[in-house]
Order: structure tokens, then C-alpha cells, then sequence
């Protein structure tokens, strides 16, 4: 007597029997038949051919045989449109009856038959029962308004139903509340724009009371539409926390984590001093671990959540570092989690039993787990310096079992805590050097290279180590490649007697035989510095790496702030707002935190002070009148300041940037085959234009390629100008140009002679100038010049000779002498060569001497027919020293902050202002602050010389 | 909301599914399987699954996967706890929850299922008015129903539906008025090779059998309520008067609920009633190994500690194991490599202990990791973490009523590392 049997029924001909079933004249016979028509529907069988038998079945005062009817009319009257009309009229009049639970079930199914032609008749029946006076009534068709919606939006809107629907937010009942606020939210979802649920301090008050009588899931629509609300000051925030936080207790956790997510956000307006906001932190704690105890799955969503809350308010769980343990038997995806969390939550009181419990996890089975565990003891050393010697030696013991994949994963992290403690644990490399055969994963591979590559000096045979891994060069994954290039070179820079051979083959393995541009392009950098500038070189290749962060990922401090928002939703299990992946069509608002303000008595003004104002934490900083300077700290200060400061990404650009002008310089005048006499230059060919940052390439291997390219900052070089005619100089021709490379200043010399003579006994003298310019070197042409020979000379110039002011302030005085003669030329330097590279003023600073430099200093200039954006005037700029401090947008315009030092220790402000997208209109403004405004002028010739070529 | 619910057994086939909304294909379940593929064991699948227009959360109870579908933003753990409910309230109906019995109640089901979303928004979700609504099948109703021609569903409306107490229904009569409380302890803990403890909680809860007449109003008071500062109620409780009294006031559902749930956490001192003294030992190149297990109380209150079973899964290099146990009857799996030992009680005097060797892989090398073992026992009579009830009051009802309260400690996730 059990309904498997309908699921048995596969022979042929069923349908059939079905039908003759359905029409039968007994009502119990009907009833079956109508069950296995069900059942058949059920385990996806095509019974969509009985439709009309098992409409007619509808008429019935047997409520089971009508409500089995409606189940089916609900899964195919989308086929059958036509034949569905049949129903309306049971339906409407269904929607009259007496009983309240069959008016509730009519309007109900009516509204999942989605065809257009029954929606139609739909709207009268649900207008009255939006009225009805049962509420279960209500409550039915506010749901039904939602449904309609979904079907035929634009007729909701005619019908005024929206209206109805808001009305039903002040009902007497919870129940019709709760569902009235859930079909809106939804309606509101697909209209992100429409302003339906327009909260006030009254709708609040409404929901807040049914929050306490309603269902558990109407608690979680309230709760999830009292968090998009913004209460107007700390006063309110704190009334709605108080009323929220009994929900906490609530035994069905998607509640609790609703009203964490209100809590967690109206905590923000709350000023840290009060009493009750430390009240409050203390109520979250215990909630958040209950949920830990739930089934593995809800456990999942809620560490995936308390992994915001820990880096937002890590002091709300920071005693609970034991609830994250990790059970043998949790499963993969909550044990992940749960590791994730430990090292967010650890610190130096805790590290012990941190340490020894990754220690007995990096034993476990899964091999997932396990290399998430070893990587986390990486993690804590770095963060918690302190317990960096025992993370290590733990390390060390795990590479003892030799488990293949453990010794992998911590090679990976004892590299990275060799970047954060330097020449601190080099004692281990011998062990790691033993495990060099077992590495098979690239990653492992790559760090391994990198240890030798970095500590070359300190390991006898790195040339052979690193030879091993030359072998199979183009087997190797592109993170191989780049470190193993890297390493060597850095090998021969420290050793370059005996490594010579085995840096030509690399060099040559990587710019001639592969296909990779990112490799070839770091190898033709290497290439070029080592034939131009082995000093260079060594400058950039071991340059001093900056120090890793403490943690690398954290979530960035906006997107935290957003996600903080969505608590509770899909978007905190991905960590990504919800523009980033629901789908298209539906526009996503972007919630925020509410910027924390004063009560109206804390204040004088609170109705002035707009919600998005600065907070008044520093009033000395911000001045009076609403000019620049204004307008910069509302750029630097204007978001609320809640957590850590925004992140400015100028700092990252200008390594980026750099890339591109340094190397242009790099190309542009490389003089051949001056360098060390043992390389020859790479062949000119090929070499692509574009160097960004390299794609795809580790993060290690950014931190050289960066940190050396960084500090080869090449200035704009004019072309050569002859400065001394032959015929004024018995036959010497002297044409020349300045440049500024890696900081130091030169003078770039071409002399010709054009006598019938040889020309010896070279020497140079400068005058004195306005910034003291002297050679550093004496003028060295070592062979006698012949006639019609020409040479090339680079003269290292320095700023520390005497100082006299000349006119124009840019003259420089040359004597040149020979065997034949004295001569003496004059010549203007651009001012650009004396732009420092520490020119870079710190935005405070900024903003201060801005205001200090008086008025009176300020010199405006015009630079025409520049039709370049600012990213691109920006980056040509910094390569020649001048630092965009700040970019702002005004009505389309983009002004430009920005700054230089002269080699004198002069500053220069500058604001540029550029208007992109206007063909027509190509000129910039440059307004200039500087203590000594004479240098403006030339300040201005460089900055036109600059962006101009 | 939630959109569609697929129920999925362990070999891969969709034997239910029901949509809410429009139809949602079934070969959605694909990226499903791909995900159960991926995940070596069950439980290890994902809850939450992205494909191209859909999100498929999901459960895994009683060897079924309830998948539910949906295809907006909607908060998981509104779906995962309704997953949860769907299944609480299948077992509720049918004492069971499983494919066969599913099957063969698949009109229910489909009912139930229908009253519990209305467009996928939750409808009923309490047991009292569901079975209002769609009586539960018994024997005795099937046999009725096909005599009268009578149906089993409901044509009242369910009198909890909208009242400010919709756990209740009115009109509760009953001959013999009880009110029983079981209060019931799980301790989790982690106990590491030297036995001391690394963690240790308690779970409690308070589960009600409460079958009276009317409308009672109960009060519950406890001897030492600062226990609980961390507390979820049932919805009947009032907060308010907890907050300032703490004291619990309700009117209770009818029948079997759970009243109270709460946790003890590591600050408070957990006592660990049982102890395992292990010695176990995988020599290199050899292959044998020596196994070694006994059981011992430790803090119970003078309890007398049963029920004690012990599992442990060990490594994979173990082959075999001869084993002798004092007390009880041990089994080993070579195939899953699972050891139980179900010992019984523990007799203080005589102290139950599992001996012997293991027969390992020859010429593997010692095993990576070390079994941990699971421990399980119950001490009736006592609330570990000292929780007494005081009194329990009824008013707004005449008659007296029978009230009962139990206590029981037992193991929940307790498990010691070796």
C-alpha cells in the first residue's frame, strides 16, 4: 500500500490506462490516478498529455484530490497554455470560498501558473485578497505580488500593487509583515534603482516590533532589510542594536548570522569610548562559536563569514583560538577554513599551541590539508616574529620525514621567511640543499633556485647546483625559467670568475631559444645591464629586497568594508561583492559601512554636516576655505575613516612606470661594447616595445625584477646639440648632451677632429654655476684622436662645486683644453638632470608646504598641443623624477599633484592640469610653488621638454 | 529564493525533484556530480556549488544529498537550515529518513514539500501545523482512508498559522498531563598524546516531551544559571524575562521539541571523565607493530561511565591486526582499515584493555601519520558541566501535572591523538 508502486509503472501504454483512470467516475479511482500521474511528474516523467483529464479533476471538494490537481497544473501549464485558461474560472472562483485556506491556495497557485493569459485574471482576485481579512490570506498574496512581478513587472506597477504591498508593511499582523518585506526585497532586487523599501525611523520602529513575533525566516527578511537601512546618528544605531541583539540567541543560525551582519554594521557609528559598544563586542563572541557546532555545512558558511568579521574586529574572537582546532573527521572544506582562521587569530600568546597543533596537522592524511597546514606555519613566523625560530626548526623537522609533498611546501615558506628575516636562518640551507632532487612541483623548484640564487656566496657549489636545473631549462614552467635566469645572474655577480660560461648559456637559453617574452625580456635587461654596467647591474640585481608584508592576503580594506555589508549572503562565502558575480542585467548596489557620527547633541551643526563629511579626528589639518587644499584632503581623508587607510597605489606604479622610461633610455643610447670586454651585446633584433610588468610570472620574481628596475631611473636625454663649432676651435667640433641615470649626472661628449692633426691631452673645466655642476672625473680620451675620428665620452658630472648665480640660471661655462689649444664654450642645462630621485614629498607634507609657500610664488604656465592623458603625462614625468603625488578628477578635468626636489635641496610643487577627452583642447596648466620661484621658469622649460618628446 | 530541491542518493541519481518557481533542468545536477566527483568522500562535497546561472547548496543526510537550487543572492544558511528542516521534518513524519521510505511516501512528500515554500519562500516549517495540514501516514489512517474515501490532509486551516504562538495549537486535550526534560551534555574534546587536554566544550541541550492540556505557561529555574551565557532558545522562550530573571517562561509546544540548546566553553573547566592509555607503535622494516589500548575514568562524579565504544581509523599500511580485548567484542576492516572495539562498561577495578600486534605492509616504510581514536561512551545521571534544574511551575492550567527531569553526559566529537 505504499506510492513506490507508481514508480513501477515503465510498461507501455501507461499513459493510456492513466487517462481512463482519471476519467473514471469513482472518486477514489481518480484520486489514485491522480497520484501517479504525480508521482510519475516527480521523478521527471512526461505526463504533460493528460492535461485536460487532470483539469477536469479540478472541481472537487476533496481538498487533496484539488490540491494534487494544482501541483500538477503548477508543472505544466507553462506547456499548455491554452488548455490552462480551463482553470481560471475554478481558480477565481476558488479565491471566494469561504474557507480562508482555500482562498489562501488559490491565489497561491494561481500565481506559479506563469502564462501571461491567466496572469491577466489574476489581478482582480489579488487585489481582494490583499485585503482579505485573514491575514494567512495576506500574507499568501503579498508572497503572490512577487510571483506577478516576476512574471510581468510592468503590470504590478499598473495595478498599483507595489503600493498595497507597502501598505502591508504597517500591518497588524507579523506574519504579513514579515512576507510583505521579502516579496519587496526580492521585487527590489531585480530594480535596484526603484526606491521601494524606503525606510524611515517609523517603518523601522514597525519592523523591529514584528521582528519579535514572527517566524524565524520572516525574522531573516526583516533582519536582512534593517541592515540596508542607515540610522542617522549613534543614538538610533544603538537603539536598533539593543533591539537586535536578543536575535543572537536564536536557535536557527541563519538568524544569528542576520543579526550579526546588523550589529557588525551599525557597530560602526558607534563611538569606541561608549560603555555599550564594549558590551556589544562581548555579545558577538558566543553566537559566532555556537554556529561551530552546527552540521559541517552551516559551519562552512560561518567560518567563511567569521573570516571577515576576524579582519575587520579582530578583538571580538581573539580568546577563542581553541574553537578552530581542527577535528580529524571535519570535513576538507571546513578544515581549511578553520586553518585559515587559526593564523589570522594568532599571536604571540598563543603561538605555542598554534604551532604544536599545525605541527600534528601537517601529519594528517589529506594531502590538501597538510601543505595547507605546513604553508601556515610559514605564515606564522612571518607574523608573529617572535616565534619565526621555532617555525623554522618545525619546519625543519618536517623536512626530515621526506614526505614528498611536506618538503615541498616548506621550501616554498622558508624562502619567504628568509625575505622577512634576512641572514637570520641561513643555517638551513644545507638541509634544504640535500632535498634538492625530490623537488617536482614548479613552485618548490622556484624557491629552491631562489635560496641559491640569493645566498650564492654562502654555498660552495651554487654553480653547480644551479647547472642541474640549466639541463632540462625548456622542460621547465616559466616560474623556473625566470628564477633560474634570475639566480644566475645574481650567482655571477657575486662570483664572476668561474660563473662566466654558465651566465652566457643562460643568457643565451633564454633570449634566443624561447618563445616566452617574458623571459626574453628579462634576459635582454640582464643582458644589456651586464654589457653596459656591471656596477649597475650588480646595483640592480641585488639590490636590497623590501621586506615581505605580514599577511598577504588579507582581504583590501574597501572590499572588507563592503563585505562586511553582505554578511550572511553569497558574497561573503566567495569574498567577492556581489557585482563581481551575479548575473548581468540585475544591477548591484554597492552598500557601505556608515561612516560612524556624532549624536545631535555631540555636535553644534549635525544637520550640516553631510554623512560622507571627514570625521572630525584631526581638525587642524583641514582648512577653512574650500579651495585645493581642501579638495586634497577630501581625497586623502574623505572616506570614512574606519580600519586602516586606504591603500594608494601610486607607490606600486612607479615601479611599473619606471620600467617602461628606464628602458627606453636603456636602448636608446647604449653605447657598444664598452662594458665588460667579455660580453657582447645581444642582438639588436627583436626586442619588443611594450615591457609591462611581466604576466603570470611569481611574485618573487617580481620583487627583483621591481626592486632592481626601480632605482634605474633614466631621465629624458635630449639629442646631441653641437656646442662648439670646428671653426672656432681649430678644428675640434664638441657636441653634447646631459643625462641623468640610476642618480648620477653625466655629460655626454661627442669630439671630432677636423684638423689635419692629432688631437691629445684632453682636459675639461666648469665655471662656476648656480648648482655648483662639476666633473666628478677628469676628462679621459685615452687614445690620441686622429683626424676625422670621433669618440664618445660619458662624464660623470657631481653637484658639489662652487656655487655663483648665473644668468640665465641654467648657464654653464666650459673651458676645453687640448695640445693645440684652450677654447670656451657656454651651454644651458636642462633642469631636469638635477630632479632627485627621494623627490617624492609625502601627501601631509604636501599639503602643508603647499599652504606655507606663499601666494605671491605661485607661476602659472600654459604648455600647448600636448594631447596626452594623465597616466601617460604622469609616468613620462616620473621617469624624469617629477612624482604625481595625487590625481583627482574635477568636472572632467584631471589635476595632477605633484612634486620634485632639486639636487640643492630645493622643492618644487606643482599642480598640472589636464583635460582628457577634448581633441580641441590639447593644452595643459601648470601652476608651480616653490620657495625660490626663479627656478620656476626652468622648472617649466623641463616640464615641456619632458612631455613633449 | 530557493528554486528547486533535487534529492540525490549515493550512486549518483535524482530520484525527487520539486520547483518552486519555474523548472529548473535537471542536468543542472551535473556540475553537481562533477563536484562529488572531485571529492574523494561525501562529506566532503562542497555545501555551496557556483555554475554559470545558478548556486546548488546543499546537505548530506542519511546518504542523500538535498540539493537546492537557487539563482539570487540569498543568504546560504537561510537554505542550508531549511535543507536541515526539510529533513528533520521527513524523519518526522515517516521515523525514517531514506530513499525507499521516500519513495514510498512520495505523495506526501510532494505535499509537504508544496506547504513548506511558497515561492520559495518558507511557509510552514513547525511539525505541529504541518501535520495539520498533511496528516503523517500510519497504518491505521491508510486503512480508514481507503474504506471512508477521507484524505490525509487537512481542510482547517491550522490554528497555529498566525497566532502569536504558532508552535501551539489550540484545543490540546490530553488524559494523562506530563511535562519530561532531558538534559543532555556532549562533551567535544581533543585530548593530544601526553593526555592532556588541548580542547574540551560541552554541548548541552534541554529537549521537552511536554503533552498537556490548554495553554499552560511553564517556568523552568536552574540552581546555577550562570552556566549559560551562551544560549539559542526555542522561539516559545522570552527572552526578556531570561535576560532579567533567568528563569525560563514559555508556553510550550506540544509534543517533543527542543526547548534550549547552549554551550560551555574552554575558559570554564570541562571535566574529562575517561582517559585512554595508548601505546602503539610502527617499527621500521619491521613488520610487525605493537598495539596497545585501555580505558579509564578519570573525573565522574562517581558515575558509572557505559556505553564505551572505541574507533580508530588506522594507517593504510596496516594489513591486519590480532588483537585480544579484556572486556567486549573488537572488529577490524583490512579493506577501510577501521578498528572498533565496543567495550561496555568500564569497571574501575578491572580496567577494560585492547592488546596485541599489527601485521604491516612488508617493506613500506613507517606510516606518515598516526591514527587518532574516537571515543564514545554515556554516563546517565549526570550533567557534566554541573547544570541542576531547580523547579519547574506551571500556571495558567488547573490540574497537576507529572514532571520528569533526566540527565545524561555523553561523548560527542571526543577524540585522542596517539
Amino acid at each position: 500500500m505504499t506510492d513506490s508502486k507508481y514508480f513501477t509503472t515503465t510498461k507501455k501504454g501507461e499513459i493510456f490506462e492513466l487517462k481512463a483512470e482519471l476519467n473514471s467516475d469513482k472518486k477514489e479511482k481518480k484520486k489514485e490516478a491522480v497520484k501517479k500521474v504525480i508521482a510519475s511528474m516527480t521523478v521527471g516523467k512526461d505526463v504533460s498529455a493528460l492535461f485536460p483529464d487532470v483539469v477536469n479533476c479540478m472541481q472537487t471538494d476533496n481538498l487533496e484530490l484539488k490540491k494534487l490537481v494544482y501541483l500538477y497544473l503548477m508543472n505544466y501549464a507553462k506547456s499548455q497554455p491554452d488548455m490552462a485558461i480551463m482553470a481560471v474560472n475554478t481558480f477565481v472562483k476558488d479565491c471566494e470560498d469561504p474557507n480562508p485556506l482555500i482562498r489562501a491556495l488559490a491565489v497561491r497557485t494561481m500565481g506559479c501558473i506563469r502564462v501571461d493569459k491567466i496572469t491577466e485574471y489574476l489581478c482582480e482576485p489579488l487585489r481582494k485578497c490583499l485585503k482579505d481579512e485573514d491575514p494567512y490570506v495576506r500574507k499568501t498574496a503579498a508572497v503572490c505580488v512577487a510571483k506577478l512581478h516576476d512574471i510581468n513587472a510592468q503590470l504590478v506597477e499598473d495595478q498599483g500593487f507595489l503600493d498595497t504591498l507597502k501598505d502591508l508593511i504597517s500591518d497588524s499582523n507579523p506574519m504579513v509583515v514579515a512576507n510583505a518585506v521579502a516579496a519587496l526585497s526580492e521585487i527590489a532586487e531585480s530594480h535596484p534603482s526603484s526606491n521601494l523599501l524606503d525606510l524611515n525611523p517609523q517603518s523601522i520602529n514597525k519592523l523591529l516590533t514584528a521582528l519579535n513575533e514572527c517566524t524565524e525566516w520572516g525574522q531573516i527578511f526583516i533582519l536582512d532589510c534593517l541592515a540596508n537601512y542607515t540610522p542617522k546618528d549613534d543614538r538610533e544605531a544603538q537603539s536598533i542594536c539593543e533591539r537586535v541583539t536578543p536575535r543572537l540567541s536564536h536557535a536557527n543560525s541563519a538568524v544569528v548570522l542576520s543579526a550579526v551582519k546588523v550589529l557588525m554594521k551599525f557597530m560602526e557609528m558607534l563611538s569606541k569610548d561608549l560603555d555599550y559598544y564594549g558590551t556589544l563586542l562581548k555579545k558577538l563572541a558566543p553566537p559566532l562559536v555556537t554556529l561551530l557546532s552546527a552540521e559541517p555545512e552551516l559551519q562552512y558558511v560561518a567560518l567563511r563569514n567569521i573570516n571577515l568579521i576576524v579582519q575587520k574586529r579582530p578583538e571580538i574572537l581573539k580568546h577563542e583560538m581553541k574553537v578552530f582546532f581542527v577535528k580529524y573527521n571535519d570535513p576538507i572544506y571546513v578544515k581549511l577554513e578553520k586553518l585559515d582562521i587559526m593564523i589570522r587569530l594568532a599571536s604571540q600568546a598563543n603561538i605555542a599551541q598554534v604551532l604544536a597543533e599545525l605541527k600534528e596537522y601537517a601529519t594528517e592524511v589529506d594531502v590538501d590539508f597538510v601543505r595547507k597546514a605546513v604553508r601556515a606555519i610559514g605564515r606564522c613566523a612571518i607574523k608573529v616574529e617572535q616565534s619565526a625560530e621555532r617555525c623554522v626548526s618545525t619546519l625543519l623537522d618536517l623536512i626530515q620525514t621526506k614526505v614528498n609533498y611536506v618538503v615541498q611546501e616548506a621550501i616554498v615558506v622558508i624562502k619567504d621567511i628568509f625575505r622577512k628575516y634576512p641572514n637570520k636562518y641561513e643555517s638551513v640551507i644545507a638541509t634544504l640543499c640535500e632535498n634538492l632532487d625530490s623537488l617536482d612541483e614548479p613552485e618548490a623548484r622556484a624557491a629552491m633556485i631562489w635560496i641559491v640564487g640569493e645566498y650564492a656566496e654562502r654555498i660552495d657549489n651554487a654553480d653547480e647546483l644551479l647547472e642541474s636545473f640549466l639541463e632540462g631549462f625548456h622542460d621547465e614552467s616559466t616560474q623556473v625559467q625566470l628564477q633560474l635566469l634570475t639566480a644566475i645572474v645574481k650567482l655571477f655577480l657575486k662570483k664572476p670568475t668561474e660563473t662566466q660560461e654558465l651566465v652566457q648559456q643562460v643568457l643565451s637559453l633564454a633570449t634566443q631559444d624561447s618563445d616566452n617574452p617574458d623571459l626574453r625580456d628579462r634576459g635582454y635587461i640582464y643582458w644589456r645591464l651586464l654589457s653596459t654596467d656591471p656596477v649597475a647591474a650588480k646595483e640592480v640585481v641585488l639590490a636590497e629586497k623590501p621586506l615581505i608584508s605580514e599577511e598577504t592576503d588579507l582581504i583590501e580594506p574597501t572590499l572588507l568594508d563592503e563585505l562586511i555589508c553582505y554578511i550572511g549572503t553569497l558574497a561573503s562565502v566567495y569574498h567577492k561583492p556581489p557585482s563581481a558575480f551575479v548575473e548581468g542585467g540585475r544591477g548591484v548596489v554597492h552598500k557601505s559601512l556608515p561612516p560612524r557620527t556624532a549624536s545631535s547633541e555631540s555636535t553644534e551643526s549635525p544637520e550640516t554636516a553631510p554623512a560622507g563629511a571627514p570625521p572630525g579626528e584631526q581638525p587642524d589639518v583641514i582648512p577653512a576655505q574650500g579651495d585645493l587644499l581642501g579638495d586634497l584632503l577630501n581625497l586623502d581623508l574623505g572616506p570614512p575613516v574606519s580600519g586602516p587607510p586606504l591603500a594608494t597605489t601610486s607607490v606600486q606604479m612607479g615601479a611599473v612606470d619606471l620600467l617602461g622610461g628606464g628602458l627606453d633610455s636603456l636602448m636608446g643610447d647604449e653605447p657598444e661594447g664598452i662594458g665588460g670586454p667579455n660580453f657582447v651585446a645581444p642582438p639588436a633584433a627583436a626586442v619588443p616595445a611594450s615591457l609591462g610588468a611581466p604576466i603570470g610570472s611569481g611574485l618573487s620574481d617580481l620583487f627583483d625584477l621591481t626592486s632592481g628596475v626601480g632605482t634605474l631611473s633614466g631621465s629624458y636625454v635630449a639629442p646631441k646639440a653641437v656646442w662648439l663649432p670646428a671653426m672656432k676651435a681649430k678644428g675640434l667640433e664638441i657636441s653634447g648632451t646631459f643625462t641623468r641615470q640610476v642618480g648620477s649626472i653625466s655629460m655626454d661628449l661627442q669630439l671630432t677632429n677636423k684638423a689635419l692633426q692629432v688631437m691629445t691631452d684632453f682636459a675639461i673645466q666648469f665655471n662656476r654655476n648656480s648648482f655648483g655642476l662639476a666633473p666628478a672625473a677628469p676628462l679621459q680620451v685615452h687614445a690620441p684622436l686622429s683626424p676625422n675620428q670621433t669618440v664618445e665620452i660619458s662624464l660623470p658630472l657631481n653637484t658639489v662645486g662652487s656655487v655663483m648665480k648665473m644668468e640665465p640660471l641654467n648657464n654653464l661655462q666650459v673651458a676645453v683644453k687640448n695640445n693645440i689649444d684652450v677654447f670656451y664654450f657656454s651651454t644651458l642645462y636642462p633642469l631636469h638632470i638635477l630632479f632627485v630621485e627621494d623627490g617624492k614629498m609625502d601627501r601631509q607634507m604636501f599639503l602643508a608646504t603647499w599652504k606655507d609657500i606663499p601666494n605671491e610664488n605661485e607661476a602659472q604656465f600654459q604648455i600647448r598641443d600636448c594631447p596626452l592623458n594623465a597616466e601617460a603625462v604622469s609616468s613620462k614625468l616620473q621617469s624624469s623624477n617629477i612624482f604625481t603625488i595625487a590625481k583627482r578628477n574635477v568636472e572632467g578635468q584631471d589635476m595632477l599633484y605633484q612634486s620634485l626636489k632639486l639636487t640643492n635641496g630645493i622643492w618644487v610643487l606643482a599642480e598640472l592640469r589636464i583635460q582628457p577627452g577634448n581633441p580641441s583642447f590639447t593644452d595643459l596648466e601648470l601652476s608651480l610653488k616653490c620657495r625660490a620661484p626663479e627656478v620656476s621658469q626652468h622648472v617649466y622649460q623641463a616640464y615641456e621638454t619632458i612631455l613633449k618628446n | 529564493m530557493i528554486h528547486s530541491l533535487f534529492l540525490i542518493n549515493s550512486s549518483g541519481d535524482i530520484f525527487l525533484e520539486k520547483h518552486w518557481k519555474s523548472v529548473v533542468s535537471r542536468s543542472v545536477c551535473d556540475y553537481f556530480f562533477e563536484a562529488q566527483e572531485r571529492a574523494t568522500e561525501a562529506e566532503n562535497v562542497p555545501p555551496v556549488i557556483p555554475t554559470p546561472h545558478h548556486y546548488l547548496l546543499s546537505v548530506y543526510r542519511h546518504k542523500i544529498f538535498f540539493v537546492a537550487v537557487i539563482q539570487t543572492e540569498v543568504p546560504p544558511l537561510f537554505v542550508i537550515e531549511f535543507l536541515h528542516r526539510v529533513v528533520d521534518t521527513f524523519q518526522d513524519y515517516f521515523g525514517v529518513c531514506s530513499e525507499p521510505v521516500i519513495k514510498d511516501n512520495v505523495v506526501v512528500v510532494y505535499e509537504v514539500l508544496e506547504e513548506m515554500l511558497d515561492n520559495g519562500f518558507p511557509l510552514a516549517t513547525e511539525s505541529n501545523i504541518l501535520k495539520e495540514l498533511i496528516k503523517p501516514p500510519t497504518i491505521l489512517r491508510t486503512v480508514v482512508n481507503t474504506i471512508t474515501g477521507s484524505t490525509n490532509v487537512g481542510d482547517q486551516l491550522p490554528t497555529g498559522q498566525l497566532s502569536v504562538v504558532p508552535w501551539r495549537r489550540t484545543g490540546v486535550k490530553y488524559t494523562n498531563n506530563e511535562a519530561y526534560f532531558d538534559v543532555i551534555e556532549e562533551i567535544d574534546a581533543i585530548i593530544d598524546k601526553s593526555g592532556s587536554t588541548i580542547t574540551a566544550e560541552i554541548q548541552g541541550v534541554i529537549d521537552a516531551c511536554v503533552k498537556l492540556t490548554g495553554m499552560p505557561d511553564l517556568t523552568l529555574s536552574f540552581m546555577n544559571p550562570r552556566l549559560l551565557d551562551d544560549v539559542s532558545f526555542h522561539p516559545c522562550v522570552r527572552f526578556k524575562r531570561w535576560e532579567s530573571e533567568r528563569t525560563l517562561s514559555f508556553i510550550p509546544a506540544d509534543g517533543s521539541f527542543r526547548l534550549l540548546s547552549y554551550h560551555v566553553s574552554a575558559q570554564n573547566l570541562v571535566a574529562i571523565p575517561v582517559y585512554v592509555k595508548h601505546n602503539i607503535s610502527f617499527r621500521d622494516s619491521s613488520s610487525l607493530g605493537r598495539f596497545e589500548i585501555t580505558v579509564g575514568p578519570k573525573q565522574t562524579m562517581g558515575k558509572t561511565i557505559e556505553g564505551v565504544m572505541v574507533t580508530s581509523q588506522m594507517p593504510k599500511g596496516v594489513l591486519n591486526m590480532s588483537l585480544t580485548p579484556s572486556q567486549g567484542t573488537h572488529t577490524f576492516d583490512p579493506v577501510t582499515k577501521m578498528l572498533s572495539w565496543d567495550v561496555g562498561k568500564i569497571n574501575p577495578q578491572k580496567l577494560p584493555s585492547l592488546k596485541g600486534t599489527m601485521s604491516l605492509q612488508a617493506g613500506a616504510s613507517k606510516p606518515d601519520e598516526n591514527p587518532t581514536i574516537n571515543l564514545q561512551f554515556k554516563i546517565q545521571q549526570l550533567a557534566i558541566s554541573g547544570l541542576k534544574v531547580n523547579r519547574l511551575d506551571m500556571y495558567g492550567e488547573k490540574y497537576k501535572p507529572f514532571k520528569g527531569i533526566k540527565y545524561m553526559t555523553k561523548a560527542g566529537k571526543f577524540q585522542v591523538r596517539t
